[in-house]
């Protein structure tokens, strides 16, 4: 009889996950809030590691990763170093938390945040997966602020796969902090005080913004930024969408038409000339780790769709996770003044440092919550999706990684590359598949492959979302958040295969549970079984 | 969908077992509704690596028969793909997974022994890191998701009836008999009942006073972006189960798994861990021309077993118009052979064509109660939580 032990060896009980490091705060994201944060967090004496992905490589943005670059990168952005020195030099704080003794690491991506909780309960405390263009690592913080900032949801219309339509967001940054932006002649799509910001941003680095175009009747953002843009020759184009973007090897021009109220095309199109198509109908936070981690995330029109719910001092719903800066939500006042975000980093700051036991007697001002959003932002992005998508006068890729077009997201189609043409009992419908309950974007996804590609569904996952909210006529604040998984950036198997292992680990490694009875034969197995009649010791193989 | 008030036949549970049931009983004109707490799929079924090869198991011959018209019988796609292929990167692998070659002779099914050279062949993403492998003339794999939408979809394309978002709280009994099955929306009138429900299919069969001995477990895995296809997708080992998807993504898991303790019937968090790292290593080991290949996701799922990892498909003592069945963490490719064996149960009280009796729950009668803690299946998190 063999004897048992008292852990199940071949379990993650008693195991021990190797961390390369350890700090009392780890920030991720290095704009003004996460800066901020660092920054005072190391001054009240906090140790502090600040990472942040920028700037990531040309092929990295290539893959549309972390932001919807639209291969409209100029040359300029194959230079590492000068993206680097740009990169420093665009942000006064950077110096700054140097000189706080911030330990700032440019080039390192934070792909996973990972505690223990219900169902998970092996790890030695909040972990963070890094990883720069060679190495991954793991690092134990006792606290995370996660900074990570805005993005853009993807707009499609004919030809938006083309070279040269972008997010804002993409932009910006290519354009402010390295001078890369390639497109020189823009037109931008949206017209909330976000996008209005943005054009006047881009604007002011050099490019020229033709014309904004808003499917709305009216602006919808600031009217002072919209009155700063038509005086320098904008052309503001209401109750407009763009049909089709064309050109040989990249976007030369846009075809806008105007269109009712419902969304549908009227009369003749005309041909702006452009070189890029900026997409900022709707910024949203950047929610992947936290939502991956575990954090309550919640549709909040207030802060710009799926944010996380955080508290005054911008704590999240795990104790020791923060949000700050439009990682937290995103709303015309913290848009045009970054001393809000800043503000949110030094309050979570000053909240560690309690926890932690420091309290200089400092004050830190409590930051004012976002006011009424200046516009229905479920309605708004619906109407988007149903003028430039639903719509269009010809069938286009919503899912640019894996060719999935909103018909066939609709119809709830299995992928065209599984060659499935027996239309015999294809009238599957959205509501046949969902019964009562309101769509759930994984299960779609799972079932069309929309949004599981290698850009992780950054272009599509909100498009997708508001497809399935037309398509059953509820509200986008009802469909549920496509969930996010680590790791959140796309990472080699060769470089994630350097997360160490314990070798008792390695000695244990089964296919599955390791459990020889389960795959005994059934020819040979006993007609009762007890815990001490089997042989746990016994060979293991699995089918 | 309206509440119906009753049916012949209510199954508990949208996993691909309960799904399964449900469709082999409405082909056949039984009315039949399938209730799940939260969306079909969801739990174990949605999350493993979609392999069809179990060649241990006594439903092996009848899922080796039944997965080749998978495709034609539901009227959707499966995307199962047959053949499989096993490497192994010592000799010591090399000997445990050969124990499916006997397995498999023995019923009649042939293997090939291959070597280095072989496997360059076949395997166009392996380098030199492996020492010989096994071709398995038999099995497959077959992607999870889509399978699962196919058996709802067939069930309800033969007028089954299927309730997502509607949980169970127990059964109305009479007579040693249950009656109804009482639900978030109301009482569901019944001559049968099965009950399929994963991890809660414990908790359920104790209010029927015999309870199916299980723990629950978290599994996780990776999935990388898609390379160009290998002439077979089926192809792991080295510590691994999964394939290469047909859009070429690869989809592995292995490793150690964590156990959980269940509360009450709310779906457990799935939440994934760094394990994606040896995962990982293991799986350039294992192909090493995709060693540059970059995960884009990872999940994990909670996943039950009995004492002795294998099913229990068995009538209740207490209630013989109730079936309790639970795959024990190997459900998914015996899927079309287990819903057949339950509709066997169901309509005629006993499998015709398969000997189904080492998957009694009698064989638990000796089990001892503390059989959790002497197994050593502790629960980290609760640990964790009570720290």
């Amino acid at each position: 009889m063999a004897s048992h032990p008292p852990h199940d060896p071949k379990s993650v009980s008693g195991r021990e996950l190797a961390v390369a490091e350890r700090t009392q705060l780890l920030v991720i994201g290095a704009g003004p809030a996460g800066l901020a944060a660092a920054i005072e967090a190391a001054e009240l004496g906090l140790s502090v590691v600040l990472v942040d992905e920028n700037p990531v490589s040309f092929k990295t943005m290539g893959d549309e990763v972390p932001l919807h670059f639209g291969q409209a990168m100029s040359g300029q952005a194959l230079n590492r170093n000068a993206m680097m020195e740009a990169f420093i030099a665009s942000e006064p704080l950077i110096e700054a938390a140097f000189e706080a003794g911030v330990d700032l690491r440019l080039g390192t991506a934070c792909w996973g945040l990972y505690t223990n909780g219900p169902s998970l309960g092996w790890l030695p405390g909040t972990v963070a997966g890094l990883n720069d263009d060679e190495r991954c690592w793991m690092l134990a913080a006792q606290h995370v602020v996660v900074a990570a900032g805005r993005r853009d949801m993807g707009l499609g219309f004919p030809g938006w796969e083309k070279p040269g339509v972008l997010g804002a967001t993409a932009a910006l940054a290519l354009a402010r902090r390295y001078g890369a932006l390639e497109p020189r002649r823009l037109i931008m799509l949206g017209s909330s005080t976000e996008a209005l910001a943005a054009a006047l941003a881009l604007r002011e680095a050099g490019h020229v913004i033709a014309a904004i175009v808003e499917q709305a009747e009216e602006v919808v953002g600031a009217a002072d930024l919209a009155a700063a843009l038509r005086e320098g020759g904008t052309d503001i184009l209401t109750r407009h969408v763009v049909r089709e973007a064309t050109g040989r090897d990249h976007v030369e021009a846009a075809f806008v038409c105007a269109i009712d109220a419902q969304g549908r095309a009227l009369g003749p199109e005309r041909s702006l000339a452009c070189d890029g198509i900026v997409l900022a109908v709707g910024a949203t936070p950047v929610v992947d780790l936290l939502d991956a981690m575990g954090c309550r995330i919640a549709f909040q029109p207030e802060r710009g769709g799926y944010a996380p719910l955080v508290d005054g001092d911008q704590r999240t719903s795990l104790r020791n996770v923060f949000a700050v800066g439009d990682a937290a939500g995103l709303w015309p006042d913290k848009t045009r003044d970054r001393a809000i975000a800043e503000a949110e980093g030094r309050r979570a700051a000053a909240a560690i440092a309690r926890d932690c036991g420091v309290d200089d007697g400092r004050v830190v001002a409590a930051v004012a919550p976002p006011r009424t959003p200046e516009c229905d932002i479920s309605a708004y992005r619906l109407a988007w999706v149903r003028a430039s998508v639903v719509e269009a006068r010809a069938e286009f890729h919503v899912c640019q990684c894996e060719e999935v077009t909103a018909r066939e997201i609709l119809e709830i189609r299995p992928p065209r590359y599984l060659g499935w043409e027996d239309e015999r009992r294809n009238d599957r419908s959205l509501s046949a598949l969902l019964g009562d309950a309101p769509p759930h974007p994984d299960q779609v996804k799972r079932l069309t492959r929309a949004g599981m590609g290698p850009c992780q569904g950054r272009r599509c996952r909100e498009q997708v979302a508001a497809l399935l909210a037309l398509g059953t006529a509820t509200p986008l604040s009802s469909i549920p958040l496509a969930s996010y998984r680590a790791p959140v950036r796309p990472l080699p198997l060769a470089v994630a295969g350097q997360i160490p292992e314990a070798a008792e680990q390695s000695e244990h490694w089964d296919t599955w549970f390791g459990m020889h009875a389960q795959w005994r034969p059934f020819w040979e197995v006993p007609a009762l079984y007890t815990v001490a009649g089997n042989d746990a010791a016994g060979p293991v193989a699995s089918e | 969908m309206e509440q119906p008030k009753g049916a012949s036949v209510v199954i508990v549970g949208g996993g691909v077992t309960g799904l399964s049931a449900g469709w082999w009983l409405a082909r056949e004109g039984v009315d039949v509704v399938v209730v799940e707490k939260g969306m079909i799929g969801w739990e174990a079924s949605g999350r493993n690596g979609g392999g069809c090869s179990h060649h241990h198991s006594p439903l092996f011959l009848e899922e080796q028969r039944l997965w080749p018209q998978m495709d034609e019988l539901l009227g959707y796609p499966t995307e199962f793909s047959p053949g499989r292929i096993r490497l192994a990167a010592s000799e010591a692998q090399m000997a445990l997974y050969g124990r499916a070659l006997r397995n498999a002779a023995r019923q009649g099914f042939a293997s090939d022994v291959l070597d280095v050279e072989q496997i360059r062949e076949l395997v166009p993403l392996a380098g030199d890191t492996m020492v010989g492998g096994y071709f398995y003339r038999f099995g497959g794999h077959a992607n999870p998701h889509r399978t699962l939408q196919a058996y709802a979809w067939a069930l309800q394309d033969h007028g089954g009836r299927l309730m997502q978002h509607c949980a169970v709280s127990g059964f109305k009994t009479q007579g040693g008999r249950v009656t109804g099955v009482e639900t978030g929306r109301g009482l569901i009138a019944c001559d049968h009942v099965v009950l399929a429900a994963g991890p809660q299919t414990g908790l359920l069969s104790a209010l029927l006073g015999q309870e199916v001995p299980l723990a629950s477990a978290r599994c996780e895995m990776i999935v990388t972006e898609p390379l160009p296809l290998m002439p077979y997708g089926g192809v792991d080992g080295n510590g691994l189960y999964g394939r290469q998807t047909l859009r070429g993504n690869l989809a592995y898991g292995g490793g150690p798994h964590e156990w959980l303790e269940i509360a009450g019937h709310a779906a457990p968090a799935k939440p994934t861990s760094p394990l994606m790292g040896p995962m990982a290593r293991r799986l350039a080991e294992l192909l090493p021309k995709a060693a540059h290949a970059r995960i884009i996701r990872s999940w994990a799922g909670v996943i039950e077993n009995t004492p002795d990892g294998r099913p229990v498909i068995d009538r209740l003592d207490t209630h013989p118009n109730v079936v309790v069945a639970t795959l024990s963490s190997v459900g998914f490719g015996l899927s079309p052979a287990s819903g057949r064996a339950i509709r066997d149960l169901v309509v005629d009280g006993t499998c015709g064509f398969a000997d189904i009796s080492t998957f009694r729950l009698g064989r638990f009668a000796e089990l001892e109660p503390n059989w959790r803690a002497l197994q050593g299946w502790q629960v980290a998190a609760a640990e964790a939580a009570a720290a």
